[in-house]
């Protein structure tokens, strides 16, 4: 049996272009959190002279990340700037003197084991890159027990709208993804490989089925092309048949799951020790005059992005990190590219207008197609209710927050944010509960 | 430069809204209400527009009242004024109608809130009441007269009262219960017109399967168990629009699979009941008030299990 989903119009008119380089931006921001966990700290300050591939900030205790320059030039400024999550964030602005050097820091890691490998994989500032920005070391840090793990998934399924970016790594960097799995063999012992991908990207799969076959322990699992599956709960069921428990991780069934570039990146960086500066994004959308890929420095704002991708053929209304479905709407074009930012989406005035939100039918459209079988409707009515035994019985913080709910519902109505704010008050609920425990004993 | 738009994901959303779904409902209605034209003449698109205006007039007139959004728009009330009207005989007397449609939007639908907030179906409850209080016009039975657009006023059985009544002589034959040439409401009759209609809506993904092949499956069982006629209690009476058009009514049936089985299961049940033991010759109307009273308690039984996994509690 499989996970179900929904059909999402995949609008991939990108697959077919190549990444090309945009020109250096003048200026870059760069955020000292994009990643989940604490943010990293600032090491330089302004004036200082950095080179592309410098360390600029250093993580901050266990689940952090470093930061490296995308660009080299003057720092011009260590600011603040609020994100498109509405968060406030420390962001360091380095102005590009165009040349491009590489600092002297830029050196192949020494990697002989598995510590030294997650060490090495740790100070190359890799987060997870299909979007949820995890830092990867953690996902193979298991305390050297390697028999608790025996396989990987890796993620090229890539069920968002619009986003080519992974199907792109597969087509231009499958070398770069067959190397990571060696690097997996050798240094994590894992036996079996599955690369899970939508039956919507036939090159990719001949691709990758081609070197498969070269390949010991690899398999390519062809899914349908059904939104969410590149969910990490949907992909390792649909492809191992293994249920990761509420509120568990894929360690828990045995498995590690790395999206399919974020594993091209780690072969890379261990090959010629260049951390993480650029991205590979796609450019889309209704307002978009030619879509295409494009990589750029991170940082680099998204009105550059788009003017050097051909710029815009109507005013954007709508500008997203990431696809439609889980995409964050940024709130101006000065935003910048972030380590994890897949895709840009711009759309334009109609594609962008809010749908009109009216009352619940009671179609049952929303619990039908939940993935994971929770029921919005009943907990839209208990957050109303502000009920948190209720949510709690209702498995709320199970939700992935995909959004097929929202997405199916007839009346338009915010299902996804209400689970989401319904999770909060779980926590809450949860923390007020140990508090007061705590405070009896 | 101009605002950006900064709403929450998903920022993709299906085309289809409650407006799409009712006009679905609608297009699939019209083979029936041309049926009803057919066999009863030119007065039957009185009763429906009669039906249809009041309707969309009350749920109006009832928001302006209590200063509510208007949700005219959303065709809703449209669905209901067309199923009452398909639900009532040609001869009805049109200020029954007219307070049918009434009760049905302000009584049964408004005052518990508007679309989605009715816990029972507005035109089977509306039927029910105009039944009770006016069961002399509400039983006279026009005889049909295909194609006889003004057709005389002479009056007949139904195929269910003539069962009910042992009386297997005059029973229409199976073609025409099926082509609905036989007495009873303007648009029950035509089981063709109604299955075409039902097949669209299945189509569209409007309704599932899972209540009118529950509920005409229960009704067919049970008549072969009772000794009964199957094909002919399958083809009669208000079954075929109860099946597909008022028990699938979103706010009044369960929203899960083995919930919608239940009901349907428990509507059949219900029919058969009354059909075979009642005072009334039909009971679909009454099968759905009873099983939509039983809705609630029916989805919390059903309710899909989310998908915990194993959780170690330890």
């Amino acid at each position: 049996m499989k996970l179900k989903g929904i059909r999402v119009p995949h609008k991939k008119h990108t697959a077919a272009s190549a990444p090309q380089r945009i020109p250096v931006p003048k200026l870059v921001t760069i955020p000292m959190s994009m990643h989940i966990g604490r943010p990293a700290k600032p090491i330089v300050k302004r004036g200082d002279l950095v080179k592309v591939g410098q360390l600029i900030a250093e993580a901050d205790g266990y689940i952090s990340a470093p930061v490296h320059a995308s660009v080299s030039g003057k720092v011009q400024k260590i600011d603040e700037m609020v994100t498109a999550m509405g968060a406030k964030v420390q962001v360091v602005v380095i102005e590009s003197d165009g040349m491009q050097e590489i600092s002297e820091e830029v050196k192949p890691p020494e990697v002989s084991d598995l510590t030294s490998f997650v060490e090495a994989v740790k100070s190359s500032g890799s987060v997870g890159l299909g979007g949820a920005g995890f830092p990867t070391f953690v996902k193979f840090s298991f305390n050297n027990d390697l028999s608790v793990v025996d396989a990987v998934v890796i993620n090229a399924a890539e069920c968002e709208p619009y986003i080519t970016s992974d199907t792109r790594t597969l087509l231009d960097r499958a070398d770069d993804v067959f190397a990571g799995i060696e690097l997996l063999k050798k240094y994590l012992h894992v036996p079996r490989y599955v690369i899970g991908i939508e039956d919507n990207k036939p090159d990719a799969i001949a691709k990758a089925r081609a070197l498969a076959a070269k390949t010991e322990g690899v398999e390519v699992q062809v899914l349908p092309a059904m939104y969410p599956q590149g969910g990490e709960k949907v992909l390792v069921y649909n492809t191992l048949g293994r249920l990761i428990p509420q509120g568990g991780l894929p360690l828990d069934v045995g498995v590690v799951v790395i999206n399919v570039t974020t594993l091209a990146f780690i072969a890379k960086y261990i090959e010629t020790g260049m951390p993480l500066v650029e991205k590979c994004l796609t450019v889309d959308g209704s307002a978009v005059k030619e879509p295409k890929n494009v990589i750029a420095p991170i940082g680099t704002p998204i009105a550059d992005v788009l003017e050097s991708a051909g710029g815009c053929k109507s005013e954007p209304a709508k500008v997203l990190y990431g696809g439609p479905m889980m995409g964050i709407a940024v709130p101006d074009l000065s935003a910048p590219v972030l380590k994890n930012t897949n895709a840009i989406v711009v759309m334009d005035e109609a594609e962008a207008r809010p749908p009109k939100t009216t009352p619940c039918i009671n179609c049952g459209a929303c619990l039908t197609n939940c993935p994971l079988r929770l029921d919005p409707r009943a907990i839209a009515k208990a957050y109303k209710k502000n009920e948190p035994e209720e949510l709690k019985a209702l498995c709320v913080d199970l939700c992935m927050e995909c959004g097929c709910c929202s997405y199916v519902c007839p009346a338009k109505r915010h299902l996804v944010q209400t689970n989401k704010l319904a999770k909060a008050v779980v926590r809450s609920y949860d923390a007020a509960q140990k508090a007061k425990k705590e405070g009896t004993k | 430069m101009n605002k950006l738009i900064a709403t929450a994901s998903p920022h993709f959303h299906r085309p289809r809204t409650t407006r799409s779904i009712m006009l679905d409902v609608i297009i699939a209605l019209i083979p029936a209400v041309i049926a009803s034209v057919i066999f009863f003449g030119l007065r039957s698109l009185l009763v429906l527009v009669d039906c249809v205006a009041v309707c969309v007039f009350s749920e109006w007139g009832f928001e302006k009242i209590c200063k509510k959004e208007n949700t005219i728009g959303d065709l809703s009330a449209v669905v209901t004024g067309v199923i009452l009207a398909l639900n009532l005989p040609v001869d009805v007397p049109l200020w029954q109608a007219t307070l049918g449609a009434v009760i049905a939007i302000v009584v049964i639908k408004q005052l518990f809130g508007g679309i989605g907030q009715n816990f029972a179906n507005p035109a089977a409850t509306a039927r029910i009441v105009l039944m009770t209080a006016f069961s002399g016009t509400m039983t006279s039975w026009a005889v049909p007269q295909a194609f006889n657009f003004l057709p005389d006023a002479t009056t007949g059985a139904t195929p269910l009262a003539l069962m009910t009544k042992g009386d297997l002589t005059h029973l229409p034959s199976y073609l025409d219960m099926f082509l609905g040439n036989t007495g009873g409401c303007l648009g029950e009759t035509s089981v063709l017109a109604l299955v075409l209609g039902g097949l669209y809506l299945l189509f569209r993904g409007v309704i599932t399967w899972h209540i009118p092949v529950s509920f005409i499956g229960t009704v067919a069982l049970m008549s072969l168990v009772c000794g009964q006629d199957v094909l002919a209690q399958v083809l009669s009476g208000g079954l075929m629009i109860g099946a597909f058009f008022m028990a699938t009514d979103y706010s009044s049936s369960p929203a899960t699979k083995w919930g919608k089985i239940i009901y349907g299961v428990g509507c059949g049940l219900i029919t058969i009941l009354i059909r075979f033991w009642g005072n009334f010759p039909e009971g679909v109307s009454f099968a759905l008030l009873i099983m939509s009273i039983l809705t609630p308690y029916i989805e919390k039984l059903t309710r899909s299990k989310p998908l915990v996994g194993e959780v170690d509690e330890s």
